[in-house]
């Protein structure tokens, strides 16, 4: 019995590792996920005004996470949450981060306002080239569902979409932004109101990056 | 050239451009004594200057072409007739675009030379992303065709070194993504209507020798080419 302690000795010593190991990785990272989830709701669905994560592109998620750690978007909500919230994140754990979010199932936020979505979609789908504007479709795709480092737009919340299309036009995380901020500058209010109305109650299926 | 169209994207001009609506804004309002309010008030813009900025939304600041949901081609340094020619071609629905029809549809003739000379006058660079494998494949049937298949080589029309010229399009740094869909999909798109032949024509039998793979190959070596 005695010559068979080691034995124990060492399959607990492993054990133990192993517990601790698996423990901190999955603690560290259900931590850091749970941080983000107290504004953006537990299944990362939104939460007024913190925008939905499930389902946005992984490496839009992760683009903008890096553009919060190096302060470049720069909203005023932006400055109070978010630039805190990235300060310390290493490359890793936001890749880790942006694949967690991007593989939740999406619900459609749907809070737009039906009466304007038919004109909403004719912007979003054809543009208005008397007026100067170019067609989301181009490089947002026919649902919405954005590709790369292009954000998927469809059922995000309305008053989301409706104050990132503002922030542009006020001259917000402008840097290095080509070419919203310039597309965003030819919509009028009422246009921006039809556009985020639209995007709120479009439905897609998420696909792989 | 490029820096002043780098301008155009300037955080500062924001707030110039705002100023600008304003200023539009108290005549208009003057003259009728009232109206609609926010920037739907300042008029469409139909100077060449603004029409260039909407094209380089997506075509980008300086013609590079943008990886957007759809491939969007490069313009820069683009031969000034084959623009000309695809915006008459998008109207007539000769060439198959949703988009580019509605876009063609906003511009007025007389502006197509001035926009197509703006494009023609850029030269960034590549934008890069071909699979570099396929490389020296696609210079091989570029430079000497495909006899076997009747493919002649690219360069006898589209010059050495992909420029183009006149009604031929520059390929040169052109995106590989966009060249591989035009080729494989050019029957569906181009010569759309039968009775109107244009030069799409030319292309026509050559698109439909070349295979996937082999469209693949030149779309890789062009678009590394300055």
């Amino acid at each position: 019995m005695r010559e068979h302690l080691p034995i124990y000795r060492c399959a607990a010593v492993v054990l133990l590792l192993l517990g601790v190991t698996l423990a901190g990785s999955a603690g560290a990272e259900d931590l850091s996920i749970r941080n983000c989830t107290w504004c953006h709701g537990t299944s990362a669905q939104g939460y007024t005004p913190a925008p939905r994560l499930a389902g946005q592109r992984a490496a839009y998620i992760a683009g903008q996470l890096r553009k919060f750690r190096a302060r470049d978007r720069n909203a005023p909500l932006d400055k109070q949450y978010m630039w805190a919230a990235a300060q310390h994140l290493g490359d890793e754990r936001i890749h880790a981060l942006a694949v967690y979010f991007s593989e939740l199932s999406p619900h459609a936020a749907k809070d737009g306002d039906p009466a304007i979505v038919a004109r909403g979609k004719e912007i979003y789908q054809n543009g208005l080239p008397s007026e100067n504007i170019v067609a989301c479709v181009a490089c947002h795709g026919p649902d919405a569902q954005g590709v790369g480092r292009i954000p998927q737009l469809g059922g995000l919340a309305y008053s989301y979409l409706k104050r990132r299309l503002e922030q542009w036009n006020e001259g917000y995380s402008v840097s290095g932004a080509v070419p919203m901020p310039h597309i965003a500058g030819q919509l009028s209010p009422d246009k921006i109101d039809a556009l985020a109305s639209y995007l709120s109650f479009v439905r897609y299926a998420r696909a792989s990056d | 050239m490029l820096a002043i169209f780098d301008l155009a994207f300037h955080p500062a001009l924001n707030d110039f451009r705002r100023v600008r609506g304003a200023a539009l804004a108290i005549p208009l309002l003057l003259a009728f004594g009232g109206g609609p309010t926010g920037a739907a008030l300042a008029k469409p813009d139909h100077s060449v200057a603004a029409k260039f900025a909407y094209c380089q939304d997506c075509h980008g600041p300086s013609g590079q072409g943008f990886r957007g949901y759809y491939p969007i081609p490069r313009l820069g340094g683009q031969q000034v007739q084959y623009i000309k020619n695809q915006l008459e071609a998008f109207l007539e629905h000769r060439r198959k675009n949703a988009i580019m029809l509605n876009v063609a549809h906003g511009l007025d003739r007389g502006m197509m030379t001035a926009i197509a000379q703006k494009f023609h006058g850029l030269d960034p660079r590549p934008i890069g992303g071909a699979p570099r494998r396929l490389i020296a494949r696609g210079q091989e049937i570029f430079q000497a065709g495909i006899p076997q298949a009747n493919v002649a080589a690219c360069a006898a029309c589209h010059g050495p070194n992909a420029t183009g010229k006149d009604q031929i399009p520059r390929l040169a740094g052109q995106l590989y993504e966009y060249v591989v869909a035009k080729l494989v999909n050019w029957n569906k798109e181009r010569g759309q209507i039968a009775s109107r032949p244009d030069t799409s024509l030319i292309m026509e039998p050559v698109a439909h020798s070349l295979t996937r793979s082999q469209a693949q190959a030149v779309a890789a070596y062009v678009s590394t080419l300055r």
